[in-house]
């Protein structure tokens, strides 16, 4: 079993995630209330109270390392069921945005938020076609839900042009400040 | 009763069925919906993965148009049928009571929100979802009143997802583990509910397009139950539920290897039949696995 070197503790860290997700972390002490309930346990390969666990350790690295926050669906369970309040979903949804702001996005479900938000960011809203067509060639994964095209398409559901409203260049302009107010933060 | 009205994208894409049954209904029962002037995505998931104050920007501008909108028409709610929509707008709402919080907002926004007043009022709209509005505004006595074809025989699991009732702090809406309002409705439209314990357990949410492996694993279990406790259908209230329980069903197959077929409907459509609304208005030819042997069990024939 590793060691740890409680005197490593990335006190920042711990500061910076309590802050952002308005939780006291200290206030864990796992019971692991929320690991019982997660629907994504068995892909995790840290569970979350292993996640809080390191948190508290002020451990960034085996944090921002693991797939689980890429992963949370944001069911919130977690957060119904800790004895102590703790919004943890909140705490997970902290972590993406530290890892992103940190350049972890490796994972695939990066590929596909992204995808997601320029499509928003041109036409003001989602446009379905354009994100699957936007993943596929971010991550080349050309097949994805292929199988679905026959049950989709004769049903109409999945307009072909994007709904593009007038407001579409205002909101652009939120996406734009906010990428140059993470810029000048950094 | 008048509300101002957010579809979300979906509603005008892959959720239509749940737009055209919305509207259908709330008109049929004297509820007058007014969709907000070019309303723009909450950003759903992918925003508040990203950034808690993206999400509240792309949120706050709609919030923002609600308030305005609202002013002028006199309606005194925010409705919305989707509900990560409803998250994303109720959490944004929730934030920007907070007044570093809000003025970082208003950075993002090409003119900021209108301010809090002197005593803390907020005053950006909060937002409902229509089946809270449904069943605790209109009542379910004035919408069982109107019904004309009782569902009775129907055996349904009622399907809430996640994101209706939690987190309980921001959403205010029945019990997070729990909610019965679904329930009662489909009481009130003559439906037989047949126990659900995995009424709020996650279907897979948006994993569906970059991890299928979950999406499948976990729709299986909700499928499996509901065939297990003996449901005709499964009755849900979000899009992306939806997707997953009914046009997914076959990767859901595929995951467990048990074939199923087990019709999927909003909750509104079911009302839109018991309220005796055309077929015009139902849009179930919009589902992917037909409904047409169960709604026999109620005399209903449809041609999907």
């Amino acid at each position: 079993m590793d060691s740890i070197n409680l005197r490593a503790r990335d006190e920042a860290f711990i500061r910076e995630v309590e802050k952002e997700s308005g939780q006291n972390i200290s206030t864990c002490y796992q019971c692991g209330n929320c690991t019982a309930g997660c629907p994504c346990g068995p892909v995790y390969d840290l569970q979350v109270n292993q996640i809080m666990r390191a948190i508290q350790l002020g451990d960034k690295k085996t944090v921002l390392e693991a797939a689980s926050p890429w992963l949370c669906v944001s069911c919130s369970t977690c957060s119904a069921r800790c004895p102590n309040d703790i919004d943890v979903a909140r705490v997970m949804d902290t972590v993406r945005h530290i890892g992103r702001r940190e350049g972890k996005t490796k994972y695939v479900i990066n590929a596909f938020w992204d995808s997601f938000l320029q499509t928003v960011r041109f036409c003001g809203r989602s446009y379905e076609l354009g994100i699957m067509a936007l993943f596929m060639l971010r991550t080349g994964r050309f097949y994805t839900d292929l199988d679905l095209a026959p049950r989709m398409l004769p049903k109409k559901k999945m307009p072909y042009l994007p709904h593009l409203i007038r407001g579409k260049a205002a909101v652009s302009r939120i996406f734009k400040r906010f990428n140059d107010m993470q810029q000048y933060d950094d | 009763m008048k509300f101002a009205y957010y579809p979300g994208c979906s509603g005008k894409g892959t959720s239509v069925e749940y737009e055209i049954s919305t509207k259908a209904v709330c008109s049929a029962l004297g509820i007058y919906l007014q969709e907000l002037a070019d309303w723009s995505c909450c950003g759903s998931t992918p925003a508040h993965a990203t950034d808690t104050l993206l999400s509240a920007a792309l949120s706050a501008r709609n919030l923002s148009l609600a308030a305005e909108a609202m002013k002028q028409s006199g309606a005194t709610k925010l409705a919305t049928p989707c509900p990560s929509c409803l998250a994303n707008l109720k959490t944004a709402r929730h934030h920007m009571a907070n007044q570093e919080f809000r003025r970082k907002v208003d950075k993002l926004l090409d003119s900021p929100c209108p301010p809090l007043g002197p005593k803390g009022e907020e005053p950006l709209p909060e937002t409902y979802s229509i089946l809270q509005l449904l069943v605790e505004d209109y009542g379910l006595e004035n919408i069982a009143a109107k019904v004309t074809r009782p569902l009775k025989g129907l055996k349904i699991a009622p399907y809430y997802g996640c994101l209706l009732s939690r987190p309980a702090p921001i959403m205010q809406f029945d019990d997070p583990e729990n909610p019965t309002s679904m329930d009662r409705l489909l009481e009130a439209l003559g439906a037989e509910v047949v126990p659900f314990p995995l009424k709020t357990e996650c279907c897979g949410a948006a994993m569906g397009i970059p991890r299928r492996d979950i999406t499948a694993r976990l729709s299986a279990r909700l499928l499996d139950a509901a065939t297990t406790f003996g449901a005709d259908m499964i009755a849900v209230a979000c899009p992306l539920c939806h997707m997953n329980l009914d046009l997914r069903q076959e990767q859901a197959a595929k995951a467990s290897g048990v074939s199923y077929d087990m019709p999927v409907l909003y909750f509104t459509q079911l009302m839109g039949i018991a309220l005796g609304l055309p077929d015009s208005d139902l849009a179930l030819d919009k589902l992917s696995v037909s409904p047409a042997a169960a709604l026999q069990k109620i005399g209903k024939e449809i041609s999907a």
